[in-house]
C-alpha cells in the first residue's frame, strides 16, 4: 500500500530535531532507517503528519571504545553491527543476534537505535542489550540521561523515552576476559521474527558462575530478564544439573501469552529447550 | 509539499521535486520510467523491489525517495547497461531459474551483492542471502544452482587470469 501524506523534514542537529518535534505538538515521528516507520504507515497503523529524519545527526554515528564502555551510535545499521570488529570483541551478543535480525537487505537500512526505540517484543537486539546490562544514552531538550536497559523496556512497544527525546547511543560495559556468551532463537525461517529467543552471559570464577545474566524475547510484552533462572545458575558450576534447574526456573520467570495457535505451555517448553541449548553450548566452550 | 531530490540513478544525475510519501520504487517506476524494479507486497516482505543503494541492496518500497538524497542508486536497467551481471543473467536463463520473472530483478540484486561480498558462497549461504526474496514459481532450487554456477565460473576466471 502507498503511504498517507506527511511532511518530511531533515534535522541537522539534536536541537533542531527537538524543535521540529515540539513544534508539531506530538504529531511527529523520528525517522532513522525507516524500516518500521514506513511499513507501519503503509499499513495505516500510524499516520503522523510530520517525519523528522534524524539519520544525519553526528552524535548518532560511530562505534568507539571509551573508558569503560563501547559506545555504539544509534544510527549504526544492522549490517554494521554484524560486521564491526569492536562490536564482535566487546559486545558479542549483538554480533550473534544480528544474523537473526530480518533479511540482508533490511539489515542494510535498519538501525540499532530505531530497533531499540521501537521495542518490538520479538526483536533480538533489545534482549541482547538487556543481557549485556548496557546503558542507553538519551538526549532531550532537558539534557542527557543514561538509562539502564533494565529500566528502558517497559511494555509492548513502550520504552522509557519521553516524547521528543532521542536515543543517541548504546553503552556496553567492556566484558572481563573469559566471559561466556550465548545467543539463539527459534524461528520458522531464517530472518523471521522469533517464536522464542535467548540471550545470556556469565562470568566464571573458581569454576562457578559468578554473574549470570539471562534474558528472553518473544515470550511476553517486552524482553524479559529470567531472574529465577539466573539464581539457579549463580554460585554453581555450569553443568547439566544447574542447567536443568535454570530450565525449570523459567516457569517462575515467564508468563507467556496464550494464543490459540501458540499456547503458553508450548512457548514455555520452547523456551526451556532453547535455554538448555544455549547454556550447554556455553558450558562446552568454558 | 514537494521536496527537491537530487540523486544519481544508473550513473546519471537526477533532480526532481517529489512528494515525501513517494517511495523510491514509485519514483523509479513512475517518475523515471524504470519499471524493472517491481512492486509486490510494498512492505518489505517479498524482495521484488530491491535496488542497489550506495552499492548494497535495499528495498525500494521501504526507502522514501527523499531518503535517497545524495546517494547512488543502481537498478536492474543499470546492471543491464553495464553488463556487470550478464553472466549471472545467462546462468538464470540456462538453468530456467525464472518462470514469470516477477522476482528475478530482486533475486539478481541479492545475488550480485552476495557474490561481491562473498565470491564463493556455500549453498546455505546463498539460501541465507535470498531469505528475503520470494519466488512463487521456481521452487528456488534452480535459482540457487544458477548463482552457485556463476560463483564457480567467476572464481575459475579470476584464477585463470592470475
Ligand atoms: C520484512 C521485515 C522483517 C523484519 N524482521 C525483523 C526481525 O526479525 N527482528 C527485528 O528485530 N526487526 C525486524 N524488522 C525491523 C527492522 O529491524 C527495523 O528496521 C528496526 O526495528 C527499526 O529500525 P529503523 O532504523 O528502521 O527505525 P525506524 O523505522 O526509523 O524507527 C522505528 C521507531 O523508532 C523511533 N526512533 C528511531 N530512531 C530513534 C532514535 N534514535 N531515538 C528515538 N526514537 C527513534 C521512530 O520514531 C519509530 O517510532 C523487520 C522489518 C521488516 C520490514
Ligand atoms: S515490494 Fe518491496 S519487498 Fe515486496
Ligand atoms: S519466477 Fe515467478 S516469482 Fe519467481
Amino acid at each position: 500500500m502507498k503511504l498517507p501524506s506527511f511532511e518530511y523534514l531533515r534535522a541537522r542537529s539534536l536541537a533542531e530535531a527537538w524543535a521540529l518535534h515540539s513544534d508539531a505538538g506530538g504529531d511527529a515521528v523520528y525517522l532513522s532507517g525507516g524500516h518500521s516507520v514506513v511499513p507501519s504507515m503503509a499499513l495505516r497503523l500510524q499516520a503522523p503528519s510530520r517525519l523528522i529524519d534524524i539519520s544525519q545527526i553526528a552524535e548518532l554515528h560511530g562505534v568507539e571504545l571509551q573508558d569503560q564502555t563501547l559506545r555504539i551510535g544509534a544510527m549504526t545499521r544492522h549490517a554494521e553491527v554484524l560486521a564491526n570488529p569492536l562490536i564482535a570483541r566487546h559486545a558479542p551478543l549483538l554480533s550473534r543476534a544480528a544474523p537473526h535480525v530480518a533479511h540482508p537487505a533490511i539489515r542494510n537500512r535498519g538501525t540499532i537505535g530505531g530497533n531499540l526505540a521501537l521495542a518490538d517484543p520479538a526483536s533480538e537486539f533489545p534482549a541482547a542489550v538487556l543481557a549485556m546490562r548496557a546503558e542507553l544514552e538519551v538526549m532531550g531538550p532537558e539534557g542527557q540521561r543514561m538509562i539502564a536497559a533494565d529500566d528502558f523496556f517497559l511494555d509492548l512497544y513502550e520504552t522509557a523515552l519521553i516524547p521528543g527525546e532521542v536515543l543517541t547511543a548504546i553503552h556496553v560495559p567492556l566484558p572481563p576476559e573469559g566471559r561466556l556468551f550465548g545467543f539463539d532463537e527459534i524461528a520458522r525461517r531464517r530472518g523471521d521474527y522469533a517464536m522464542v529467543g535467548v540471550a545470556a552471559q556469565a562470568d566464571m570464577s573458581d569454576g562457578v558462575v559468578s554473574d549470570a545474566s539471562v534474558t528472553l524475547f518473544s515470550v511476553g510484552v517486552a524482553p524479559t530478564r529470567a531472574t529465577a533462572a539466573q539464581d539457579a545458575l549463580e554460585g554453581a558450576p555450569l553443568s547439566s544439573d544447574s542447567i536443568a534447574r535454570a530450565q525449570a526456573a523459567l516457569a517462575t520467570d515467564l508468563d507467556p501469552p496464550d494464543d490459540p495457535g501458540f499456547p503458553a505451555e508450548r512457548r514455555l517448553q520452547l523456551a526451556r529447550v532453547l535455554l538448555g541449548r544455549v547454556l550447554t553450548r556455553m558450558e562446552a566452550v568454558q | 509539499m514537494k521536496v527537491l531530490l537530487s540523486t544519481t540513478v544508473n550513473g546519471e544525475q537526477v533532480q526532481e521535486a517529489v512528494l515525501p510519501r513517494t517511495s523510491l520504487a514509485d519514483f523509479l517506476r513512475e517518475d523515471l520510467g524504470l519499471t524493472g524494479t517491481h512492486l509486490g507486497c510494498e512492505m518489505g516482505a517479498c524482495g521484488a523491489c530491491l535496488v542497489l543503494m550506495d552499492g548494497v541492496p535495499v528495498h525500494a518500497c521501504l526507502v522514501l525517495a527523499v531518503q535517497a538524497e545524495g546517494s547512488t542508486i543502481e537498478t536492474i536497467e543499470g546492471l543491464n547497461e553495464t553488463g556487470a551481471a550478464a553472466d549471472l543473467q545467462a546462468h538464470f536463463h540456462d538453468r530456467n531459474a525464472l518462470q514469470c520473472g516477477f522476482c528475478t530483478n530482486g533475486m539478481l540484486m541479492s545475488a550480485q551483492a552476495l557474490l561481491e561480498a562473498n565470491p564463493v558462497p556455500t549453498r546455505d549461504e546463498i539460501r541465507d542471502a535470498l531469505s528475503g526474496n520470494y519466488c512463487r514459481c521456481t521452487g528456488y532450487e534452480a535459482i540457487v544452482d544458477a548463482i552457485d554456477t556463476t560463483a564457480r565460473d567467476r572464481a575459475a576466471r579470476t584464477e585463470a587470469a592470475k
